[in-house]
């Protein structure tokens, strides 16, 4: 292992690794430095200079998401200078956009915003000048709304260096740059797999979730962490519920493994059934050959009415139990355990090899 | 899986055989694309298709489908006369390796080449490439299993891997990829005709007492039938009575006419599901039951990980969570289940689960454990086989090749390969309900070969029927090289286009899976 080196940051001696960048150092000492286009696990770009400090030594400013530490390096994070970049720097993204957070689905929870509101700006100095883009409103699952985009590049790296789908990457230069999918199209027309990593990436209103469209606040939001209903990755994700409803579904990075935060279109986007109107709703029972409507004591009767004697007469290998890879483990315990200790046979499968 | 999936990221080898991971399990497949694309990995793709992954591979071996034992033979072979396995390790670890260098032997690369159709100079390349890798993982999926030869092609997945020492290190291993959100956990809690919790035999008469004990019955000691076996009992009068929990095998089973006979004759049939499937509207009885967000409990996921589910939601009108509708049930039958809630449940699986034993509901509050964890202090296991493997040495078996049960003849000229697509989810009775997925994929597709194309005169976007001997289904023609010549690819996601009335319901004699890979069709215009 390296031998950790000192620096100093606003005043304070601290230890880093030396492959530690000033920002990651900073950070693992509890001293904050806004960033906007720093997103971890990819790779770090420098892109927006909000993080800039001063260096001794240095020339310019720097940006502490890049530049790496070394020994006896003495930086500040609070100078004048620092805070007069920054808000130079935010002023200008501020302006050159459709800022409106009167209809953004992001208001609360947006970091230009927190910038803003950070570093007390009342308005910028600068006219504000939208690019005029059009929304894309072209699928069911994601709105862009590129007037928003303040060309961070998280998506773009998002979605090259986690997902790996390697769909979106800048276009065009200078005031007219943007983000999206090769020849300009729009996602539903790209190769886009709408695994939604873009969604969670952007620290704007840009692309957000369609279906969430007016659906809560971020505050009104309740987040429950569970476990996809998917395939075998057993991703962790946060259910958005809002008055009892589904809203929309986020991938959380704290939570760790399996999936650091990532999911896939049908996790992300294919919650629809849970609130589906064909849900059955109460029990069914065989009348006259129809499917009727009963309660659950009907139910249960005519369940144990009708096993026990098919048991007495056929003897319980007769009688037959699908369990299932959806249901919980606790579920499917108790399935056997039913078959096995209740009707007494080990005819108990399910479809592991479908 | 015998290793972690974070593991995958990290590895120096990726070998992916029957495995559309990108599309099966996105998350999974991004890590092996990151691993490649981010951590210079190699990728070895051995899949009849052009599947995603393929464009990230160093190597693909484009095998015909079901031939898959004579190409794992064919690398073991070069391996073994190029000296490149792991003599210590075969030495320390392993037994059998005489008889399987005997068998493989057979398997010269022109051999191999001539049953697979994968070139000799390639099959030498991979077989070199892994071997010398340092670390290797092998990941697999139903491309291997849902075969008559599955059990020998998982069994000769394993030879390879133990033949270069790759089972039991960090990165390495042999995984399968599962496909269904709890098929572990199932398996796990002995949702199988032959076992208990964490695969205690019911056959052995220690082990059955165990639960007896526990449970406060007697029980019984001869293994119980396979789900295509329960269907065959149902149509010869030997199975009366059914009780089917959140499945839907009028769609995902082999051969459906006779699946649908089966139930038909059925005295009593009892489904308990979410929504009305195709088998629920055969069922004398329809139990309302509440869906993963609407109920607390544990799933098992592919690595081992019992991680936690959480109520966010109610579940509609008086639909209850599926333990409550057992506990009911087997109350009324006179044998008392009386729970608090899952976690209660937990605690008695903890006591009669070796592997479970330490995960209770508060330790996987904040991150889900990997069995086996056999006590509340354990940390539970990155990967398996660490020192030794579970019956003490890995056993080779050495396997020849055999042939799918059907193969394309002149009636039947073209081969049937069956799997799931990206945007939707086994019978589809969730994912077609969401408008994005439906976007994306609102139909069943053929994926059939220019070459074929033209021969039968189709092309993308018409409806073309095709038919097997047990079935016909119609949807419409995607004319794509992503199927090699011979081959049609569909997915059974949809109930128009039902493709398992086309599958063919032969067996592995030992795992009972369907050949869902490899049955003989013909594809015409519509």
């Amino acid at each position: 292992m390296e031998e950790k080196i000192r620096i100093t940051i606003d005043g304070r001696e601290v230890t880093a690794n030396p492959e530690q960048t000033i920002l990651e150092a900073a950070r693992e000492n509890g001293i904050f430095i806004p960033t906007l286009c720093q997103y971890a696990d990819t790779t770090n770009v420098g892109a927006c200079r909000v993080c800039v400090v001063e260096v001794e030594k240095a020339r310019t400013l720097v940006a502490s998401c890049c530049m790496p530490v070394s020994a006896g390096m003495v930086v500040r994070t609070d100078t004048k200078a620092v805070r007069d970049a920054q808000r130079m720097i935010v002023e200008l993204l501020w302006a050159s956009g459709d800022h409106n957070c009167l209809v953004c689905e992001k208001n609360g929870n947006c970091e230009l915003q927190d910038l803003v509101y950070w570093l007390g700006i009342e308005k910028p100095r600068f006219p504000i000048e939208s690019p005029g883009y059009e929304i894309e409103k072209t699928n069911s699952m994601i709105v862009r709304d590129l007037n928003k985009c303040v060309l961070c590049g998280r998506c773009v790296r998002a979605c090259n260096e986690i997902q790996v789908n390697e769909v979106l990457d800048f276009s065009l230069r200078g005031s007219r740059a943007k983000v999206g999918p090769a020849f300009d199209s729009d996602y539903i027309a790209s190769e886009c797999y709408f695994c939604g990593e873009c969604v969670d990436a952007c620290p704007v209103g840009a692309i957000t979730f369609a279906q969430a469209r007016f659906g809560g606040r971020p505050w009104e939001l309740e987040k429950v962490r569970t476990t996809c209903t998917y395939c075998g990755v057993g991703c962790q994700l946060d259910l958005n519920i809002n008055k009892g409803k589904i809203v929309k579904v986020t991938g959380n990075r704290d939570y760790g493994p399996p999936n650091q935060g990532s999911l896939c279109i049908k996790g992300r986007f294919a919650m629809d059934f849970v609130q589906h109107p064909d849900r059955l709703q109460r029990p069914l029972i065989r009348k006259n050959g129809e499917l009727t409507e009963a309660t659950w004591e009907e139910a249960y009767d005519l369940i144990a009415r009708n096993l026990s004697a098919i048991k007495e007469e056929h003897g319980p290998d007769s009688i037959a139990g699908f369990a299932s890879a959806r249901c919980t483990n606790e579920e499917n315990y108790l399935f056997q355990k039913f078959m096995r200790a209740v009707i007494g046979t080990n005819n108990v499968d399910h479809c592991a090899r479908l | 899986m015998t290793n972690s999936i974070e593991e995958i990221e990290h590895t120096d080898l990726i070998l992916a055989i029957g495995t559309n991971t990108t599309e099966n399990h996105p998350v999974i497949g991004a890590k092996v694309k990151k691993a490649v694309r981010s951590h210079g990995a190699k990728l070895i793709v051995i899949d009849p298709r052009d599947i995603a992954l393929t464009g990230y591979a160093d190597i693909w071996l484009r095998q015909r489908p079901g031939t898959d034992v004579a190409v794992l033979n064919g690398l073991m072979q070069i391996i073994i006369s190029e000296d490149l396995y792991d003599r210590d390790y075969v030495a320390a670890r392993t037994e059998g390796f005489a008889e399987l260098k005997k068998t493989v032997a057979r398997y010269t690369p022109e051999y191999v080449e001539k049953i697979s159709g994968v070139k000799a100079e390639d099959l030498g390349r991979a077989a070199r490439m892994y071997a010398t890798a340092g670390k290797a993982a092998i990941l697999y999926c139903m491309g291997m299993t849902q075969h008559v030869s599955g059990t020998d092609n998982v069994k000769s997945i394993a030879n390879l891997a133990m033949l270069c020492g790759k089972v039991g290190i960090e990165g390495g291993g042999v995984n399968p990829l599962r496909g269904q959100n709890n098929v572990q956990g199932a398996c796990d809690m002995g949702a199988l005709p032959d076992v208990f919790t964490a695969y205690q035999k019911v056959a052995v008469a220690e082990q059955r007492e165990k639960f007896s004990r526990a449970w406060g019955v007697p029980l019984p000691a001869k293994p119980g039938l396979t789900v295509v076996e329960m269907m065959h009992g149902a149509t010869e009068g030997t199975i009366r009575g059914m009780y089917i929990m959140g499945e839907n095998p009028m769609l995902s089973d082999p051969d459906l006419s006779h699946v649908e006979s089966a139930l038909r004759k059925l005295d009593f049939l009892v489904v308990q599901d979410i929504f009305l499937t195709e088998t629920a509207k055969l069922a004398h009885v329809v139990l309302p039951s509440a869906c993963f967000a609407e109920k607390e409990g544990t799933f098992t996921n592919t690595e081992r990980r019992v991680q936690r589910v959480r109520k966010a939601v109610s579940a509609p009108g008086e639909a209850r969570a599926d333990w409550e509708i057992i506990t009911g049930l087997a109350n009324r039958f006179g044998y008392p289940m009386q729970y608090a809630g899952p976690a209660q449940i937990m605690e008695e699986i903890n006591s009669l689960t070796p592997s479970y034993g330490g995960i209770t509901c508060s330790r996987i509050e904040k991150e889900g454990i990997q069995w086996p964890c056999p006590s509340p202090d354990h940390p539970g296991t990155k990967f398996l086989h660490g020192d030794k493997f579970t019956r003490g040495l890995g056993l080779f078996h050495a396997i020849d090749y055999r042939e799918p049960a059907e193969l394309p003849d002149d009636e039947y000229p073209l081969l049937l390969t069956t799997g799931r697509v990206l945007y939707h989810y086994h019978t589809g009775t969730m994912t077609r309900l969401a408008k994005g997925t439906s976007e994306r994929c609102p139909e069943s597709l053929v994926e059939i070969n220019p070459q074929d194309a033209d021969r039968i005169g189709i092309e993308s976007g018409k409806m073309v029927v095709v038919s097997s001997r047990r079935g016909r289904v119609t949807a419409k023609a995607a004319v794509t090289s992503r199927s090699p010549e011979g081959v049609v690819f569909m997915n059974f996601h949809f109930r128009e286009a039902a493709v398992n009335l086309l599958t063919n319901p032969a067996l592995d004699p030992i795992a009972k899976i369907p050949e869902y890979k490899v049955c003989a069709v013909r594809v015409e215009a519509a």
